[in-house]
């Protein structure tokens, strides 16, 4: 299909941003790497008035740790999250997020500020965000705020962001010495969106003991699904083939999955409860591993 | 002149100048194609263009209460909004049977259904604009109010009392059937040493051709004609589809079908959007073009193989197969496709399976149904890998059930090599195939000692890979006896024009046609070959029926077998000529002279003795030095029809290698091979990469494509996220081998290769999945081979 007759307006700065939106008014949507976007006007899904680029807006660029907290611009590439020093260092989950996530040419183009407005619950960045604990930062012509990953996806398809609001930035804690994380998931082929996935992150201390376990899911649910139950089952016990089984079993609890194209409920319970064992194997002492 | 027979022209023998037959010539298009300087029928852009794009039916079957176009036409651009109605002025219905297809029945199908709609898709209004995003505004603001109808979408219970009949003049929704036996079914199963059955499922799927459905029809009132821009297989056959439905004469029909970006059968139909178009053209006297996009491509290009088959195996003690009965039911859409109709998918599975077995006692029936989901037609490998994946399936299983090794069970009952002429259980007659040798050559390829102990070792440390065979047989250069003697206006004879111009230069004007898979270059190799002129001297002209002999286009593999035979006779014949000329010209008998390199060369000694275009110079400009009754019939034209045999079979094997993941139910392909025997190997390169491709696609179907519905006929797979292709990453190393038996139908001996490679594939995989999940006691037989199946199968879901 073709697109609608559509609009287009380049910003420059957050003030282009908010006079093209008291121009257009809700007819007015924020492009990004328009790797979403585009194709859902393609299919006549969504009939925007006017799209406003915001990929040149210099506040939403750029990854800098200050003050003992890591920002990614909104406008933070997947193929530059993957290449980036602090991210690697700082971050290490959402670097190993991005082969997983589509193709080169997608990753070229598509951002994180769109990738977790979009919330797409099948997504990796979203599920990377809310296990590392990350804030979001709000902005809107009448100010901004911050918010926490984890509360921030409201279902599927759907975030806080409130009218006119944008994602400036995701802050993090930086990684601590003892935080260890993965990422797994399960898809039909290599770039899809998983059937499943996980993104782990957790800290051991010396003797193997967990601390602030953050399982979280993708893929399984309308959001990324914080493991309540497995984390809890988890926490602060010495991480061996025990404490694995038993959050697993806890995992039951957590989960309420859809059926999709790929399968049915059971299916992806399963996935999960396989991916999180192999996610967790990935952080047993060596001698364990060849157990 | 001494007859000619393959080794007198060289054939296979890379050591004469000019011998292009039988190498990897590199394909003359292959720089315009990656240049982006090719013709797709897109690129064409005609004075007065419009396009035109279709509301379709959102329901899989539904009654058409009112249309209300005011807010079309009222949609800036729109020129004009036609209905059922409106183009049935025009153009008349078609119903798509085959005499000899016993029994067949269907509904007459108009270009836009007047009363109901049957399929999800089907279109039903078509709006004509300036441009096709008009086009599809004007698409927006159509109002048109259904009463959805019960839609009748498993094929299961098409038949039962209840069902909805989807046409309520047939009486029921039974399209065709039939049964093919031979020896005595009961008997032998009686008796057998043991009996084991399985169910299949092979799923819906379509083609995904990279360009789409494309037309372009433009009819000319100043005199009379139609011309149309199309990317099709077969322009012949459209140029009197046209002609026939639109009321014209076939010679006021012409059809330029110049670069297609991919068919796999997919465009060798008649599809009523593009039949629409014509008949739009036709009756505003404008050129009107229509692209398919993706979305719409899903839902209305055919889809196919759509099976549900239940069968049996019988084998004695000594592990020799006694007998096939297989009952086959398929699901076609609302109508069966015209002109080929969706019968010969059926038809196809009863006439090949069992088909590389010696065995005697045979019974298939297949059942052909009516339902409301897209119409499904023919796709590459027609019914083989069907008829593969439940033969193959019974054979592992056979083998399994009598502690017999796979490969020893196959060399048991494979049919002898020197056991030719014959004809199988079934009906179908052999000319010379090659099982015995093809499992020879495809041993020697295929490491499987090494595999099986890596299989263990693996075994051992929770990883689980299976080895998986296939033996197949494929149908190729189709005779009349296909879909000629039913009835149907589609050529099984080609032709090829071939001269020399001037320059000594060489044009070839072909009836088959290039879609991407190097028809082209294999012309071009051959003419080459035999005039005797360097490659890239001959030019080759395809698709447009005003400037190519009459001809069948491509489908079931016969360019190579039936148009290459018919390039090769007329490039002999312009030889001869050409000799004919230069003994003239040089006072020498024609028998001591030849053409090589483009020079006519003194036979014997090779020495070069007048130029070609020497040659072209004094015939066409100073033809009034040469004696006066010399011929100088520089334009040759000669065609070709296979007269023995009703289908040239080839045959072949395949083997694959494939690791289960046992906890998350994903399969990763490591390794692929396949031998086949496809006859005189034209160009080793193109029929590598024709396998290869096959292999994709029958790889493809067994892992990822499905065409899913809901139970209310509803399409849930529309995009291309959601009907997964194979991609490179997912695609394992393929090995292909050649064994090489020649027709002897034709001087060229070429069958075909097209199909060889989707054929066997599915089934080859299928077994090595199940040798995998073997010490599980899992086995899985549905395809696509989901995570969720095999899941499933272990028992983990
Ligand atoms: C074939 C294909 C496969 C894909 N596979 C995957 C995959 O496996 N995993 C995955 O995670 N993603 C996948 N994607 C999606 C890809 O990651 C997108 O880039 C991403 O989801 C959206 O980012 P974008 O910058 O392209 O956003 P856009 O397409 O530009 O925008 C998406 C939405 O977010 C809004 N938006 C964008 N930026 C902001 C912002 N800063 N603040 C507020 N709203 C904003 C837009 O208005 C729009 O509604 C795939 C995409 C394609 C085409």
């Amino acid at each position: 299909m073709k697109w609608p007759a559509i609009g287009y307006v380049r910003a420059r700065s957050l003030d282009d941003l908010w006079e093209a939106q008291r121009t257009h008014g809700a007819a007015a949507q924020v492009l990004a790497g328009g790797q979403t976007l585009l194709a859902t006007l393609a299919f006549r899904l969504s009939e925007p008035g006017v799209l406003v680029d915001i990929t040149r807006i210099p506040e939403l660029r750029g990854v800098a740790l200050r003050d003992g907290v890591l920002r990614i611009g909104a406008l933070t590439r997947h193929a530059e999250l993957g290449r980036d020093p602090l991210i690697a260092r700082h971050a290490p989950l959402i670097a190993a997020a991005v082969p997983y996530i589509a193709h080169p040419a997608i990753r070229n183009r598509g951002t994180i500020g769109g990738s977790l407005a979009y919330a797409d619950p099948a997504a990796e960045l979203p599920a990377c965000a809310v296990a590392l604990d990350a804030t979001l930062h709000l902005l809107s012509a009448r100010g901004e705020r911050r918010v926490k990953a984890e509360g921030f996806f409201t279902g599927l398809l759907s975030t806080l962001l409130e009218p006119g609001e944008i994602i400036a930035a995701v802050e993090l804690p930086p990684a601590s010495p003892a935080q260890r994380s993965a990422i797994l998931e399960v898809s039909r082929r290599s770039g899809d969106y998983a059937m499943a996935g996980i993104a782990a992150v957790l800290e051991l201390d010396a003797a193997g003991q967990v601390a602030s376990p953050r399982l979280t899911f993708f893929g399984v649910g309308d959001r990324p699904v914080l493991a309540t139950r497995a984390n809890a089952a988890l926490a602060g016990r010495v991480l061996d083939a025990a404490a694995i089984a038993a959050a697993a079993e806890a995992l039951e609890g957590d989960l309420d999955p859809p059926a999709d194209l790929h399968g049915p409920p059971e299916m992806k319970r399963h996935l999960a409860r396989v991916l999180l064992r192999r996610a967790l194997a990935q952080f047993l002492p060596a001698r364990e591993k060849a157990a | 002149m001494n007859e000619i027979t393959p080794a007198s022209i060289g054939l296979s023998r890379e050591d004469l100048p000019n011998s292009y037959i039988g190498r990897s010539v590199p394909r003359p298009n292959a720089a315009k194609l990656v240049q982006g300087r090719a013709t797709y029928t897109d690129d064409v852009v005609l004075p007065r263009m419009l396009h035109a794009a279709f509301l379709r039916s959102p329901h899989a079957h539904a009654r058409i209460l009112s249309i209300e176009t005011a807010g079309a036409l009222a949609t800036p651009g729109v020129v004009r909004v036609f209905t059922g109605r409106d183009i049935a002025a025009v153009c008349d219905p078609w119903v798509a049977v085959l005499d000899h297809l016993k029994g067949m029945k269907s509904a007459p199908q108009y270009p836009l259904p007047l009363e109901r709609a049957t399929w999800q898709g089907e279109p039903v209004v078509a709006v004509v604009a300036e441009s096709r995003a008009a086009a599809e505004d004007g698409v927006a603001a159509l109002r048109v109010e259904w009463e959805p109808l019960p839609a009748q979408t498993d094929m299961e219970t098409a038949l039962a009392p209840g069902a909805v009949v989807i046409h309520p003049e047939l009486g029921d929704n039974l399209v065709f059937t039939r049964t093919a036996a031979a020896g005595d079914v009961e008997a032998a199963f009686a008796k057998a040493h043991k009996v084991v059955e399985a169910t299949f499922v092979t799923a819906r799927h379509t083609g995904v051709t990279l360009e789409p459905r494309s037309i372009i029809a433009d009819y000319n009132r100043a005199d009379g004609t139609l011309t149309v821009h199309h990317s099709t297989q077969a322009p012949h056959m459209m140029q009197g589809v046209f002609a026939k439905h639109l009321r014209l004469r076939e010679a006021d029909v012409r059809v330029i079908c110049k670069d297609v970006g991919g068919s796999f059968g997919i465009k060798v139909h008649v599809y009523p959007d593009e039949v629409a178009v014509a008949a739009i053209a036709r009756i505003m006297g404008r050129p009107i073009k229509f692209v398919a996009d993706r979305f719409e491509s899903f839902q209305s290009d055919i889809h196919a193989r759509d099976h549900r088959i239940k069968a049996r195996i019988a084998v004695d003690a000594n592990g020799r197969i006694l007998g096939f009965d297989v009952d086959d039911l398929t699901g076609i859409g609302p109508y069966s496709v015209y002109p080929r109709t969706s019968a010969i998918e059926g038809n196809q599975v009863v006439n090949l399976c069992g088909g590389p077995y010696d065995f005697q006692h045979y019974r298939c029936t297949t059942r052909v149904v009516l339902q409301n989901k897209t119409p499904t037609c023919q796709y590459r490998a027609v019914g083989h890998p069907i008829a593969t994946a439940v033969t193959e399936g019974l054979v592992d299983m056979a083998a399994e059930a009598l502690g017999m090794d796979p490969i020893a069970f196959r060399r048991l009952n494979l049919i002898r090599d020197d056991a030719y002429p014959r004809s199988s259980p079934s009906g179908m007659r052999f000319e010379g195939l090659s099982h015995h040798a093809s499992l020879d050559k495809l041993l020697e390829m295929v490491p499987v000692e090494r595999i099986r102990a890596d299989q263990s070792a693996q075994r051992a440390r929770g990883v689980y890979r299976g080895l998986g065979f296939a033996s197949f047989i494929e149908l190729t250069n189709p005779s009349p006896f296909m879909y000629g003697i039913g009835g149907a206006r589609i050529s099984a004879q080609d032709g090829a024009t071939v001269r020399m111009d001037p320059d000594g230069s060489v044009v070839v004007a072909s009836g088959v046609t290039e879609q991407g898979q190097g028809t082209e270059a294999i012309l071009a190799q051959i003419v080459a070959h035999g005039v005797g002129v360097p490659v890239e001297r001959v030019k080759v002209v395809t698709g447009d029926t005003q400037n190519t002999p009459y001809g069948g286009g491509t489908w079931a593999c016969r360019g190579a077998g039936i148009g290459g035979e018919a390039a090769l006779q007329s490039a002999l014949a312009l030889r001869a000529q050409i000799l004919e000329v230069a003994g003239a010209m040089l006072q020498a008998r024609p028998e001591t002279l030849d053409v090589a390199m483009g020079e006519v060369v003194d036979r014997a000694s090779g020495t070069p003795r007048l130029s070609l275009a020497e040659l072209g110079r004094i015939v066409y400009f100073r033809g009034d030095t040469l004696p006066k009754d010399l011929a100088r019939e520089l334009v040759q034209t000669r065609h070709f029809i296979t007269k023995e045999y009703p289908f040239a079979f080839t045959n072949g094997i395949q083997a694959c290698w494939a690791e289960v993941d046992v906890e998350t139910g994903m399969v990763k392909v490591l390794e692929h091979w396949c031998v086949e025997d496809c006859g005189r190997v034209i160009n080793p390169l193109l029929v590598d990469e024709q396998v290869r491709g096959g292999i994709v696609q029958g790889l493809g179907g067994a892992l990822y494509e499905h065409c899913v519905y809901d139970a209310e006929g509803n399409l849930l797979t529309t995009t291309m996220a959601d009907y997964l292709v194979p991609m490179s990453a997912e695609m394992p190393d393929i090995h292909v081998g050649h064994v090489e038996t020649p027709t002897r139908e034709s001087l060229l001996g070429a069958k075909g290769a097209g199909e060889a490679g989707t054929a066997g594939a599915p089934a080859a995989l299928m077994n090595a999945i199940n040798d995998a999940l073997r010490p599980f006691g899992a086995r899985v037989t549905e395809q696509p081979f989901t995570p969720a199946r095999i899941l499933r199968a272990l028992g983990r879901i």
